[in-house]
């Protein structure tokens, strides 16, 4: 074992079954700051390891109601007050014929909050972070299942967390570095 | 050599539907076959064949904007008063047919429909492709599309004047451009496993680094795809009431106005139906060739055909009704506006189109109720082309028929197009195609991550 400080110790597994059970056992060992890499989203490994809701949807009603009120405002400052224009009679504030544009509006916010709003949450772009140091992590995008224990989860100890891990029936264990 | 792989479609006995995915697959070959399209090093000689023929015709396409813009709209053959011709005939056309992809993407997502993962990826690829060929035309029919920044966006300037916002132009131009974005957005996230993939899979260094700075990180962590389904999810409930949104839109163009045969309320769900009937025409015409050209019969099977061709099927009845309804009610209001138009589509000068348009869209398409059809690619890619045909004429017959005889008889006159319109709309024609064959070269043209999802062994066992 060397001094230098590490980011976790990293099981590669080769079904998701497998990389489930791990997850699952690691949680009821205690270990809360952890993380799984799947090649697709896998529903059960994120409950196993606990989590469970995100912010996504909020962010989406923000921007929907941003986009909602800024497009309403703008057509009702651009037809009753900046610029009144009597078109074949009808009121300034047309209010039914403002409801397509309003709507659009809304839409555009909410899909540029969801996407944007994903992306910081998730704080990507990221150019780098210590899991890509583990030569075998390439398997994480392909075909192979990762299951990483972060050094800084008050449980962690290289030893002990080492031996747990490979109780778990793991293709290889790595040490991460930073 | 391109790698044709000979045909494996046998087939099947009647009612058994063919696997949603080819035997033998596994989470490796998955990845290695369908990024093996982008990754291989050797470019297909059909691929740069095809491209070298779009670009000829990308350079068509320019040549005919390049002398529009300097001598103006008079090239075309819009005049009084048939104002709007092929400009707004090719606007609706190819807005209609991107709709199917925003349908795979979105709405058989959120039902839940399984054979949509092989086609969305390039679906979606087509709807924006589609829309880009679409917003082409009512700009350029501006004449100053250098202008037309402000007479179709709130954009302050020293004149002080702003759209109008009660007209369903100015919606159209909101709908149609939160459509692009939103399937941009849509098609863009959906991608960004995928390069992660690819970036994982290069052997260059450099192929690598670019995968790499688009996948912009993603490791396929739990935590990113709890928020990244939601967001795809998120994603496809916004999408579903924005694409019945935007082509009610465009037939709001139409039905607000008081000609003969454009003023209808049932515009709207007609509109759309029709959009998605030629959307799906435009989705097997190039899934027919893309699962044989890149041996993809494992993945795009006959049983996504098949569900694409009953599809295409119901949503041609929906316009078989509307057809009948429109000449229907045209008599049954027993006004002589109404009636004369149903004259003159039967008997006027262009009646022809009329009769073809009928037997593209409602005769020829019957042909589907068979099985053999449904279940034999090349025929059903015939169909396809005869749906497309057919939905470009409908467009044809509703812009021409109602405005070359309105109420006034002093105001009949016949539209001619000209050499420069029909450049443009085969112009447009290339660029699509090339920026599809683009798309399937350098982007996974189906979505791996999705794929995955469906095999037997990433599912987890207790």
């Amino acid at each position: 074992m060397t001094a230098q400080p590490i980011y976790g110790l990293m099981a590669q597994f080769d079904t998701p079954t497998d990389l489930v059970h791990a997850a699952k056992a690691a949680y009821d060992d205690g270990y809360r700051k952890m993380d799984t890499y799947t090649p697709y989203p896998l529903e059960e490994a994120a409950e196993a390891i606990g989590v469970h809701h995100n912010r996504v949807p909020l962010v989406c009603l923000v921007g929907a109601m941003l986009g909602m009120i800024g497009g309403y405002s703008l057509e009702y400052w651009v037809s009753a007050i900046s610029y009144p224009l009597n078109v074949g009679g009808k009121p300034f504030h047309s209010w039914p014929a403002f409801i397509p544009v309003t709507f659009e509006c809304a839409v555009l916010g909410a899909s540029l909050a969801v996407v944007f709003g994903m992306l910081a949450l998730n704080g990507l772009p990221q150019p780098y972070h210590p899991v890509f140091n583990v030569p075998s992590f390439t398997g994480a995008t392909t075909d192979k299942f990762f299951l990483c224990i972060e050094s800084q989860d008050p449980r962690f100890s290289i030893g002990e967390t080492k031996r747990f891990l490979e109780g778990q029936h793991p293709l290889e264990v790595a040490e991460v570095p930073y | 050599m391109p790698r044709i792989e000979e045909e494996i479609d046998v087939l099947p006995p009647q009612g058994v539907r063919p696997p949603l995915i080819g035997p033998g697959q596994t989470l490796r070959t998955v990845t290695d076959r369908i990024g093996g399209v982008v990754l291989e090093k050797h470019t297909p000689v059909f691929w740069l064949l095809v491209v070298a023929l779009c670009v000829a015709l990308f350079g068509m396409l320019n040549t005919a904007i390049a002398y529009l813009l300097g001598k103006g709209v008079g090239i075309w053959g819009v005049n009084i008063p048939v104002g709007w011709g092929f400009a707004i005939v090719n606007f609706v056309w190819w807005i209609g047919i991107g709709h199917a992809g925003t349908l795979i993407s979105a709405i058989l997502l959120l039902f839940k429909q399984g054979w949509r993962t092989s086609i969305n990826r390039f679906a979606e690829a087509m709807t924006i492709f589609a829309v880009m060929q679409a917003g082409l035309f009512p700009l350029l029919h501006t004449g100053r599309p250098w202008l037309a920044a402000y007479w179709l966006f709130p954009i302050p300037f020293t004149m002080g004047v702003w759209p109008q916002f009660r007209s369903p132009l100015i919606w159209d131009v909101f709908a149609v451009s939160t459509y692009f974005t939103v399937s941009f957005l849509f098609w863009g996230i959906g991608l960004i496993p995928d390069f992660a993939t690819l970036r994982d899979s290069a052997k260059s260094l450099v192929v690598r680094r670019i995968y790499g700075m688009l996948a912009m990180g993603w490791r396929g962590s739990a935590r990113h795809w709890n928020r990244f389904e939601t967001a795809y999810m998120l994603l496809a409930g916004l999408a579903t009431p924005l694409v019945l949104s935007v082509h009610s839109v465009v037939s709001l163009d139409f039905a607000v106005a008081l000609v003969p045969g454009w003023h209808t309320t049932f515009f709207p769900p007609y509109f759309v139906a029709g959009a998605i009937y030629s959307g799906f025409a435009m989705v097997l015409m190039l899934a027919i060739p893309f699962r044989y050209l890149y041996g993809m019969q494992d993945y795009i099977t006959l049983r996504h055909l098949q569900n694409c061709a009953k599809l295409m099927l119901a949503t041609g009845l929906i316009v078989a009704y509307a057809y009948t309804l429109e000449m229907f009610i045209g008599w049954y209001s027993n006004e002589k506006n109404e009636l004369a138009l149903v004259h003159n589509r039967l008997h006027g000068p262009y009646s022809h189109y009329y009769f073809t348009l009928v037997f593209c869209n409602i005769l020829f398409p019957q042909t589907l109720w068979l099985n053999k059809v449904r279940s034999t690619p090349w025929m059903l890619f015939i169909v396809s082309m005869v749906v497309q045909t057919g939905m470009w004429l409908e467009r044809f017959v509703i812009v021409v028929l109602s405005l070359n005889r309105d109420f006034l008889p002093t105001n009949w006159g016949m539209y001619w197009f000209t050499k420069w319109d029909m450049m443009t709309l085969i112009g447009t024609m290339g660029f699509f195609t090339l920026l599809f064959f683009l798309f399937i070269r350098f982007m996974p043209p189906i979505s791996i991550f999705e794929i995955r999802t469906l095999l037997p062994q990433s599912k987890v066992k207790e």
